[in-house]
């Protein structure tokens, strides 16, 4: 079979890693996915229960086949502790939202209403403008985004997401202090 | 081992000597100066002061192809390192073991754009197994316990630590470690292999094929090779190094196959309908187009290395593990398996390929007394040398006919460089195969091109004494690409030809070493007599070859396996 993973079509996948937190972790990983030509969609990295580790969560959008290539790529590098597709099926995932909007103060009652019912919060408020605050998965974010448009959006800034799979299961092994 | 007080200097030292290294090679620099003052005082490593870094790196690799140990080269900061990336990158192509250890600016300067300051560790990222830049003097008996096991284990590699000049001076209390920890590096796999769905393959295939790739000799699988390959009885194809995993005179050995593997070879592997994959993995140099290969086969992939698994070819039964470990299993398996439910008769496949084989021979012709058939060449050497000698080659058309025409019998006889191509590769690491085989008989096989790429080590094969010797048949022309011309573009030969420079014997006597030269055929018997019988250092032997004798068989890039060009 040819290779055809150039353009990025493809599913959402999410993959998790727990990583080593030393200088230049991010650099590696982020180098393997350009050079391999590995779409990401989203990539989000912060500190975990354990100080020495930090968690990723990249979103590709590939083929399940070239997402299986990619977790075996991602696990060779020496300080990726683990990395797992994490199933869609069990996936608790969230994305942070922060949208300004430039509007007149008439304006701002409807889209106070408008925030409540995506559970949102108005977190800056300016005679002319706005800042919306959002949180949820991307399918909730990207239809307040839709509504929000109407009124003039000026910048959006997304955090990408983030996932963790229900259940007892972690990506730690077992064996990990 | 009691802790003791020393420079990082002395401890990198210290740390090469517990891992056993004997020959070393590099170039001082003033960021690793403290490391060569430090080395000046040991007993036990003996540094080969090359005259290019790059040089430094491929004798260290021809040195590991050869004793199977991790080659060690060093290189100062900056250009120092910089010239180790192309053997740095030949190393992580062809999974050699390699550790590269380079001096860098001090603490304080990295980052500022200081003089002779590069950043190597971002620059081979892509082409090490892992590299480090070491911050903390403290770290350093860690890192380079690590860097040697993650060189050497699993699928070999390259590895580079990356020192600046603060650390090599500063003081710690070295104690070296034992063990390794390293929660990330999982070299033993964690998936439960499918010997059993493998042995049912092999058992009910009526035309299997085994191709072998360098994961045999890294694994040093080579009776157990030969053990499951008679068990099973198919026909044996190999890749570049695969070469002498099987000896190419076992009768069912093929020899190589792909872009310039033999007829019979790429024929048989086209009409397969299993393949069992050892320590290989799925090049587009020896798969030719993917979306026809081997239409009818499904495939066993045995490799150490997970993520080769599916890349290419999608594997039927994918077996993650060591080979010198898991193949007596699956051997064990099989056995299993004919035993309780009997086989696929193979006799009528062994029958067709035999017949390809018979049909479709490699072969040359001499013609005339004007010029001297390359391959003639190869075949006259290895007669002379009763096929014993090690052989390391450069890159082109002389590379393609030795892999043709070295009948390789021995583990690592044949070394190259395969997966990225290396020009200059055969001067360098035929140094690195005699320092590591004082005893064998060292040949080189080079390209005029090719030679010149790296010749100026030359000096240091030449102050070592080695008796190496380097054929290069000489077409002038840059000759691989030469025939892509005549093949491909119309026979428009935009930069190929050499012109007849430097005058080779001449250049052999600077370097104060033998020269000789044959030009007709009727010169070529004696020449290469002569240059077999020399001791007492190098000899440099320029055979004028026949300009337009091109490598067949060859399927064109990108054409399937069994579209091949003449070799009729």
């Amino acid at each position: 079979m040819e290779r055809d993973e150039k353009l990025p079509t493809g599913s959402s996948h999410t993959v998790s890693l727990l990583v080593e937190n030393k200088p230049g972790v991010l650099h590696r990983i982020a180098g393997l996915f350009s050079r391999r030509g590995y779409n990401i969609a989203s990539l989000t990295v912060g500190p975990t229960e354990r100080p020495e580790y930090s968690r990723m969560t990249i979103v590709v959008l590939l083929s399940s086949k070239t997402v299986e290539q990619v977790v075996r790529q991602v696990q060779k590098l020496v300080p990726v502790v683990e990395v797992r597709e994490l199933s869609p099926v069990d996936l608790i995932e969230r994305e942070l939202l922060l949208v300004k909007i430039r509007t007149p103060e008439k304006n701002h009652a409807e889209l106070r209403a408008l925030a409540e019912t995506y559970e949102a919060k108005i977190v800056d408020v300016s005679p002319d403008a706005l800042i919306i605050e959002a949180s949820g998965n991307a399918g909730k974010l990207d239809a307040l985004e839709d509504r929000l448009a109407t009124y003039g959006i000026q910048e959006i800034c997304r955090s990408g997401r983030i996932a963790l799979e229900r259940g007892f299961k972690t990506l730690a092994p077992p064996n990990l202090k | 081992m009691a802790r003791e007080k020393m420079t990082g200097a002395q401890a990198v030292v210290r740390a090469l000597e517990a891992e056993g290294v004997d020959w070393l090679f590099g170039v001082p620099g003033g960021a690793i100066l403290p490391i060569y003052d430090a080395l000046f005082d040991s007993k036990k490593l003996k540094h080969v002061l090359v005259r290019h870094e790059q040089t430094g790196a491929h004798a260290a690799e021809g040195y590991a192809h050869a004793t199977g140990k991790v080659g060690v080269c060093f290189g100062t900061s900056g250009p120092g390192a910089t010239n180790l990336v192309t053997g740095i990158a030949d190393a992580y192509l062809d999974s050699v073991p390699m550790v590269a250890i380079t001096g860098n600016v001090s603490s304080a300067l990295i980052g500022s754009d200081a003089f002779q300051e590069a950043d190597i560790t971002g620059i081979t990222m892509p082409i090490t197994k892992h590299n480090w830049l070491v911050t903390d003097v403290k770290d350093l008996p860690r890192i380079l316990k690590e860097a040697f096991y993650i060189a050497r284990t699993g699928r070999p590699g390259p590895v580079l630590v990356d020192i600046p000049k603060d650390i090599q001076n500063a003081e710690l209390e070295f104690e070296y470690p034992e063990t390794v920890n390293i929660p990330g590096y999982h070299p033993p796999v964690r998936e439960e292999p499918r010997l059993k769905d493998a042995a049912a393959l092999i058992r009910a295939s009526s035309r299997p094929i085994i191709y072998l790739g360098g994961g045999v000799r890294t694994a040093s699988a080579y009776e157990e090779v030969a053990q499951f390959a008679e068990l099973v009885g198919a026909p044996v194809v190999t890749t570049v190094h695969g070469k002498g995993a099987l000896p190419e005179t076992h009768p069912q050995c093929l020899g190589m196959f792909g872009m310039h593997g033999a007829r019979f070879a790429n024929y048989a592997v086209q009409d397969s309908d299993l393949i069992i994959a050892l320590g290989a993995r799925f090049d587009d140099r020896v798969t030719g187009k993917l979306s026809t290969f081997a239409p009818e086969a499904k495939v066993v992939h045995l490799d150490v290395d997970p993520a080769e698994i599916s890349k290419l070819v999608t594997a039927t039964v994918p077996l993650v593990g060591d080979l010198k470990l898991l193949l007596p299993q699956l051997t064990a398996e099989v056995r299993k398996a004919f035993a309780a439910s009997g086989r696929a008769d193979l006799a009528p496949w062994v029958k067709k390929v035999a017949d390809w084989r018979e049909k479709h021979p490699l072969h040359y012709a001499v013609q005339g007394d004007e010029f001297i058939e390359p391959q003639h060449v190869i075949r006259r050497i290895w007669e002379k040398t009763q096929g014993k000698a090690l052989v390391t080659t450069g890159v082109g058309k002389h590379q393609m006919f030795a892999a043709q025409y070295w009948t390789t019998t021995q583990p690592r006889q044949f070394i190259t460089s395969g997966g990225l191509g290396t020009m200059g590769f055969c001067l360098p690491a035929a140094i690195g195969v005699q320092l590591g085989k004082p005893d064998a008989l060292v040949i080189g096989i080079d390209g005029d091109g090719s030679f010149q790429m790296t010749l100026q080590d030359l000096a240091t094969a030449v102050d070592l004494k080695l008796n190496i010797k380097i054929f290069i048949l000489n077409n002038l022309f840059l000759g691989m690409v030469h025939q892509w011309q005549d093949l491909f573009y119309e026979k428009r030969l935009a930069e190929t030809p050499l012109s007849d420079l430097p005058d080779l014997v001449k250049l052999a006597d600077a370097y104060s070493c033998l020269g000789l030269r044959a030009r007709k055929p009727s010169e070529l018997e004696d020449v290469l007599d002569r240059a077999l019988a020399h001791k007492g250092g190098p000899v440099i032997v320029d055979i004028r070859t026949r300009p337009d004798a091109h490598v067949y068989p060859m399927v064109p890039a990108g054409a399937p396996l069994n579209d091949m060009i003449d070799g009729e």
